[in-house]
């Protein structure tokens, strides 16, 4: 559906590097990184809006690199919605026909169609900056999907949206793409998102795509240093470490999830230095010979093991990782 | 406790309200202790022919400020190049030229072909005026949001059709103030016309040739009369332009 090879674009403060991507036809890819890695400037290139230095972008097996936005059929959502803010609603979701020049009856029945779908029909006279942020994301969905658009490329939808907002439209979005059968590509730096929507996910870090598979598959095996410090992974160089006593076998860094440092009753000291409860879990961050490691501990091994900060605790560490 | 300094300010601020106000309330409130010369310069055939020369010298030039001015504008806000910050001086250079001088240059690099013309007329205004239209198109372009004119273009508009539909409308009203600018300007040009084109016989210099001649008394008439239709125009115009804003955001 859409490959990206060697795609290499350089703006100075965003990068790509040698990006190769595949998404497949009525997929939904969430493209996960820090700000700053450049999933912004790779949705734009996708688009057309920006023109990579090198590399190629094929979209349904053409050749599109030199193809400008307006021929590309890729419909594009940006951070801030941009929604033209002198047309209401209904003119938005409109554009794209009327460029097209499409028949005006027929744009009024995709248009009151789409509103339906989304939920948007009491708002069709408003002009967008009377709306909610959650109501703007609808309209420029909406405005998006009428052109039916080859791949729709969403640059973190929900950051603008308060928690029921952005869960009530995760499930939304969920069920539009089950009845449109969009292919989608979805920016974040959200794993619940990414978990929450995604048939597959790609990391990116520092302008490059360093792993893309199942959320099962990237969360459990991290393939680079740079994808576990992504996901919040205790990452050390092996010959930091070694008072933790692991075989690290001439790998050069090893990777702990925070879920597999297991407070018990036997097993290495550790001391308690940060506390941050959640709903059903808390962060710790303990104190290992000097080592700082991360752990995940449930709310009864926090009660039973009286985990406090400056409480002394065992720990073992379940599983583990060497990358070379 | 009082703001003094806020008090202060506003005391010092008020002076120079005053000083604009008062010599514009001091001409109408003398002409109306004579009527009669007013009337009389109302049917004044020559009076009407002048007024008739500054607007329509004015709309002209304000017409071909937008024309070349606007796409000018819209480049300077969406494009870096070299010699971009020379570029900008160019256009702000008018601001600083005294207006004789400018006339002096028009001649020296048009000569007879300009001289005692509506064309001379034209080029004098246009070279003053045009900065305004310029700067605020501009400015109006750089307000609006680049991701907008993206998203068009990836629903299917074309440059030209992004820039008719998206850029230009959101920035009309910022182009319209700096139209009202050149044509204000344009109408209270005096000393490059002056040198270029003294005829055909604008309502400005007409001022001066009748104060030169018959002195204050049959001079300010038509000053009265180039005042007020210049405030109502300037007036209508701003009023407009705030209805048109005021409709936008419903």
């Amino acid at each position: 559906m859409l490959r990206l090879e060697g795609v290499s674009k350089d703006l100075g403060d965003f990068a790509l590097k040698e990006v190769n991507l595949r998404v497949n036809r009525g997929e939904y890819f969430v493209l996960l990184g820090p700000s700053g890695a450049g999933k912004t400037l790779l949705l734009e290139v996708v688009a057309g809006i920006q023109k990579p230095d090198r590399g190629r972008i094929y979209l349904e097996g053409e050749d599109v690199t030199e193809r400008p936005p307006e021929r590309r059929g890729v419909a594009y959502v940006p951070q801030n919605y941009a929604l033209f803010p002198h047309l209401n609603v209904y003119e938005n979701i409109a554009y794209g026909l009327r460029i097209r020049k499409v028949d005006r009856r027929e744009i009024d029945s995709v248009v009151r169609f789409l509103a339906d779908s989304l939920g948007i029909s009491h708002l069709l006279h408003r002009k967008p900056n009377t709306l909610s942020g959650g109501e703007q994301q609808r309209v420029a969905i909406a405005r998006a999907l009428a052109v039916k658009p080859k791949i729709l490329l969403l640059d973190e939808p929900f950051s603008n949206l308060d928690l029921n907002t952005k869960l009530k439209l995760i499930e939304d979005i969920r069920r539009w793409h089950d009845e449109f059968e969009f292919t989608a590509i979805h920016v974040t730096h959200s794993f619940d998102e990414a978990v929450s929507l995604a048939n597959r996910v790609g990391v990116m870090v520092n302008g490059r795509v360093e792993q893309v598979g199942s959320v099962f598959e990237v969360f459990s095996n991290p393939k680079s240093v740079e994808v576990a410090r992504f996901l919040g992974y205790n990452v050390f160089r092996c010959v930091e470490v070694e008072s933790l006593g692991l075989n690290y076998d001439r790998g050069e860094y090893v990777v702990i999830r925070p879920e597999d440092v297991l407070i018990s009753d036997g097993g290495l000291d550790a001391t308690v230095e940060y506390v941050d409860f959640m709903k059903f879990s808390a962060n710790l961050t303990l104190n290992v010979d000097g080592i700082r490691l991360k752990a995940l501990a449930t709310i009864n091994d926090v009660l039973r093991w009286n985990v406090r900060v400056g409480s002394k605790v065992k720990v073992r560490i379940k599983r583990y990782r060497v990358i070379s | 406790m009082r703001d003094y300094v806020e008090i202060f300010f506003v005391i010092l601020g008020s002076f120079l309200l005053i000083y604009i106000a008062l010599p514009i309330a001091m001409l109408i409130v003398d002409q109306c202790f004579d009527i009669e010369t007013l009337i009389a310069i109302l049917k004044d055939e020559v009076v009407l022919n002048a007024l008739k020369n500054t607007f329509l010298t004015a709309g002209i030039t304000t017409l071909i400020s937008l024309t070349l001015g606007v796409p000018l504008g819209y480049v300077l806000a969406r494009r870096e190049f070299r010699y971009k910050s020379l570029v900008q001086g160019i256009i702000d250079v008018p601001i600083v030229i005294p207006h004789s001088v400018v006339g002096i240059m028009l001649l020296t690099t048009f000569s007879n072909a300009i001289l005692d013309s509506y064309l001379g007329i034209v080029m004098a205004m246009l070279f003053v005026s045009a900065s305004f239209t310029i700067n605020s198109a501009r400015d109006g372009f750089l307000a609006v949001d680049r991701k907008l004119e993206d998203v068009a273009r990836t629903l299917g508009a074309g440059r030209l059709k992004t820039f008719l539909t998206i850029s230009l409308p959101l920035s009309l009203p910022s182009i319209a103030s700096g139209a009202i600018m050149t044509f204000a300007r344009a109408v209270s040009e005096v000393g490059s016309i002056l040198v270029v084109a003294y005829y055909p016989k604008t309502a400005q210099i007409l001022v001066l040739e009748y104060f030169e001649n018959f002195g204050l008394r049959y001079s300010r008439p038509i000053s009265v009369v180039l005042i007020v239709l210049s405030l109502t125009s300037f007036a209508v115009l701003r009023w407009l332009l705030r209805y048109a804003k005021a409709r936008r955001s419903v």
